[in-house]
């Protein structure tokens, strides 16, 4: 029975979602949103993460069917944490996003879940992955999904230059997120962000009345 | 050995499983095969014996490719050694597929080594009568060399006992060493013809595993005639088993396929005996 639903149609808790991701010198901001909706109309959670820590220095942001992203975020963490132990070295980037893409394309019609996958390893540094909903993976400086990434595709093109520093990237990705949360319903809450680099990870928490304000607001 | 050497699922009572240590002696009684890891990259020499003229040249390769990044040279049953590059490669790729970049050698090296030991539990089946190298190179983790033998040991190459002048060498150099140590161990009188047969891997080869080209090849075999009728014949080298330049350092690797591989013979033999042509 093939399911071809578009978003607004999917059952249950989905994601109205703003995702990104972007490199800089010597690592990676990843960022979120923090608002679950029921069908467009109801906030099931408003305090919900959406970026899920696969391994030690990979972080992978969810969109698109919740329960489904979760199922799958789960079943990869597992597989890399074994992967990891087996091959005793952390694993790569894109080893954390082709495990993803596997079962993304290979129950792409059960599922619809995308991801935007992020980390640091030793061989290649910062990476960004993008793995969409039929299990296509690609490789990108900067990224943006989920339904409120509409509203910021100018902002990102115009603002993002690649080599930034840490904090010019923290403000980036800070002001993209608030962007998208201002004009998409179905994205709000908290700002959610991770930086990671070689030496650890930083978690930022921007709670909605401390984001940035633009005018009209 | 009085009937403890009938299969491999048997030991004898001095701890020893003889159909394993059979197997060894398959590789032993090969012609030779040689990898040599230097400062760029790994080479790879075989003897080859040639059993009857009317092979075309460069038939019954000894050197095999797995994946673009590895190769794999062996010592032993020819048949045994390509069904287990099949099985190298398939390791190879289904690593690529799933984890989207090239399987590290000492990955691949230990999957085979487990695949090679399992075969060594069963008396439903013999153990693997070949050796095999295999040996990378990749920019990050530099020039890397394996050996597995047929009981399923993975070795790895060290550094610690090289000789240094050989660490040294760059590829291009070690290629002539390489084909004047196969034109020393080579016995004119028991063993009449053979084909030489040299490949590499590394930085000259941009990480890609490749047969020498064919001027290369031929320099190095004209050093190596010239420099194996000035070497002096008191040259003892009995050692016809796989030889590198640095020692090794054994690690036995136990297998995790030990009980769903058993579960699979006793369905296979099951399935036979009741279906089959047993």
């Amino acid at each position: 029975m093939e399911k071809r639903c578009t978003d607004s149609q999917v059952k249950g808790v989905s994601t109205g979602t703003t995702i990104l991701a972007a490199t800089f010198d010597g690592g990676v901001v990843i960022g979120s949103d923090s608002r679950a909706s029921i069908g467009g109309e109801y906030v099931s959670s408003k305090t919900i993460n959406k970026v899920i820590q696969v391994h030690d220095r990979i972080f992978s942001c969810m969109a698109g069917s919740l329960a489904d992203a979760q199922a799958v975020t789960k079943a990869a963490k597992f597989h890399l944490s074994f992967h990891s132990v087996q091959m005793e070295t952390p694993p790569l980037v894109i080893a954390a996003a082709s495990v993803l893409k596997e079962l993304c394309y290979k129950n792409k019609d059960e599922l619809q879940a995308g991801f935007i996958t992020a980390g640091w390893d030793r061989k290649k540094g910062p990476q960004v992955y993008v793995v969409s909903l039929g299990g296509m993976l690609i490789s990108q400086p900067v990224t943006i999904g989920g339904s409120g990434s509409t509203y910021i595709y100018g902002y990102v093109d115009a603002k993002y230059k690649p080599n930034m520093s840490k904090e010019e990237c923290l403000q980036f990705a800070t002001n993209a997120l608030a962007l998208a949360m201002g004009r998409d319903n179905v994205s709000g809450g908290v700002a959610h962000l991770v930086v990671v680099t070689e030496t650890g990870v930083e978690h930022v928490v921007v709670p909605g009345d401390k984001l940035p304000k633009f005018h009209n607001e | 050995s009085a009937s403890y050497d009938l299969s491999a699922s048997t030991f004898s009572p001095d701890g020893r499983v003889f159909q394993v240590e059979y197997a060894m002696k398959a590789v032993e009684n090969s012609s030779t095969a040689i990898a040599i890891r230097c400062k760029d990259g790994v080479v790879f020499g075989v003897e080859k014996l040639v059993l009857s003229k009317l092979y075309e040249q460069g038939s019954n390769k000894r050197i095999f490719n797995i994946d673009r990044h590895v190769g794999m040279a062996v010592a032993g049953l020819l048949a045994d050694a390509r069904s287990l590059s099949e099985v190298a490669r398939e390791e190879a790729s289904s690593f690529r597929s799933n984890y989207g970049h090239d399987i590290p050698l000492k990955h691949l090296s230990d999957r085979v080594a487990m695949y090679v030991h399992a075969y060594t539990l069963y008396s439903a089946v013999r153990p693997f009568g070949c050796s095999f190298i295999l040996g990378s190179y990749d920019k990050d983790d530099g020039p890397q060399l394996y050996m597995v033998d047929p009981s399923g040991i993975s070795h790895v190459s060290t550094h610690t006992h090289a000789r240094t002048h050989m660490k040294e060498m760059t590829c291009r150099e070690i290629v002539k060493e390489v084909a004047k140590i196969i034109y020393i161990v080579h016995d004119e009188v028991k063993d009449k013809a053979f084909e030489l047969e040299l490949s590499w891997v590394g930085e000259v080869t941009n990480g890609r595993h490749e047969l020498v080209p064919k001027d290369v090849r031929e320099e190095a075999e004209k050093y190596a005639k010239v420099n194996t009728h000035t070497h002096t014949h008191t040259h003892t080298h009995k050692h016809k088993q796989l030889t590198s330049d640095s020692s090794f350092e054994t690690r036995q690797h136990y297998c995790f396929l030990n009980l769903n591989v058993f579960m699979y013979f006793c369905f296979f033999l099951l399935g036979h005996i009741r279906w089959g042509n047993v």
